[in-house]
């Protein structure tokens, strides 16, 4: 029993997601999200985007996607934020950053070191710069590298992919 | 970048001085010759450079934690290839307006402090980093003896971890060039701190806009 308690002390230690911030999967491998991304229905839309606590526009946009997700999300709108944050700095940045600012979407940590092979698998005109933002649904994708001033120009972006691909958008998207 | 052609453009008196320029450096580009500030005071221009064999340019900074990890790395490499005639060549791009942090004085402390051996110049106006189109920190332009650009990219594979490098990128194509031969890969992506531009300028670039599949 003694060491039953021993090892779980020890694993809250290490595992980050019962330290009283908000749960997040860390993927070591680009993979790990495209699996993710595959899973997903091809009538949804998934929201994803590229962020850092050490990048400071993209902790600027960040509350957009928390609005975004709070406003559309359903089985058809689904966000999700892939923290590009070290995996060595958990306890010193993202994890504290999570506590002090809960984030309503699913929050993913990206931690594959092979930047140059995943960047292209992403957006073959991406230069590797946060924040940037994907949306996919089925076989569509938009990309955007930059960061949105403000919510509506988040909206305009989704509601632009909607209309090029056809697809009427959720309810209070509009341009 | 075409994003921060379109802010410099609107930006007034800057508008005739890149009416002719709106692409960026690529592999293959001749580089102008340009002067900034050094964080010793002097004026220093890529033409001061032009004995040597190449010059590795790298924008960074003081706030970008990536920036931050390679630091040692980038003391590292200018120890180890100014010798072979490959000196680095350091440009901070940020505005000081937006990061304080990053302003001259810190420049110069830091550079100090760290004792760089190489030239550490503040491009604050924004000019020269919009010009080779450089939109990260850090983000290397390794040009060759007539500075020509012949590699563009990451130093190497792993910016959170020197040991557990396995792709020495910018040393490859120093090696290459030192054999006279096209660097492979020439250019590599890597995550960075984005090179931001205040907003004072009227912003063309604050509508998003999808790129262009290919």
């Amino acid at each position: 029993m003694r060491i039953f308690y021993a090892l779980s002390f020890f694993l809250a230690l290490l595992t980050p997601q019962i330290s009283g911030a908000q749960a997040f999967k860390v993927y070591d491998n680009f993979s790990e999200l495209e699996e993710r991304i595959a899973q997903a229905k091809s009538t949804t839309l998934l929201v994803i985007n590229f962020w850092a606590t050490f990048c400071k526009p993209c902790l600027e946009e960040l509350p957009y996607f928390n609005q975004l997700h709070a406003k559309y999300a359903s089985p058809d709108f689904e966000v999700i934020l892939v923290s590009l944050d070290f995996k060595s700095h958990l306890e010193k940045k993202l994890i504290p950053y999570l506590r002090a600012n809960p984030l309503s979407p699913e929050v993913i940590l990206l931690a594959d070191p092979e930047h140059d092979e995943w960047i292209r698998r992403v957006d073959g005109n991406w230069l590797g710069a946060i924040p940037a933002t994907l949306l996919i649904r089925g076989k569509e994708r938009d990309f955007y590298a930059g960061e949105f001033e403000q919510m509506k120009d988040l909206e305009d972006f989704i509601f632009r992919f909607y209309e090029r691909i056809g697809v009427p958008p959720p309810t209070g998207i509009t341009n | 970048m075409k994003i921060h052609f379109l802010s410099l453009a609107l930006s007034g008196a800057l508008l005739c001085a890149f009416a002719d320029v709106a692409s960026k450096y690529t592999i293959g580009d001749k580089v102008e010759d340009f002067t900034l500030r050094n964080v010793d005071g002097r004026m220093v221009s890529l033409s001061d450079y032009d004995s040597a064999e190449g010059v590795i340019i790298i924008f960074t900074c003081l706030h970008c934690p990536y920036a931050e990890l390679y630091e040692d790395r980038i003391i590292q490499l200018h120890k180890k290839y100014a010798p072979k005639g490959y000196p680095v060549l350091a440009i901070n791009p940020t505005s000081p307006i937006l990061f304080p942090e990053d302003s001259f004085e810190k420049m110069r402390a830091r550079a100090k402090a760290k004792r760089y051996p190489f030239a550490y110049l503040q491009d604050s106006a924004q000019v020269v980093h919009s010009r080779f189109g450089a939109s990260r920190t850090p983000h290397v332009y390794l040009l060759d003896k007539a500075r020509i650009v012949r590699y563009i990219g990451s130093i190497d594979d792993n910016p959170e971890s020197p040991q557990a490098v396995k792709k020495r990128y910018l040393e490859n194509a120093i090696a290459a060039l030192m054999r006279g031969e096209r660097p492979y890969p020439d250019i590599t992506q890597a995550i960075g701190c984005p090179i931001r531009v205040p907003k004072s300028a009227p912003r063309l670039d604050s509508m998003p806009v999808a790129s262009p599949r290919r």
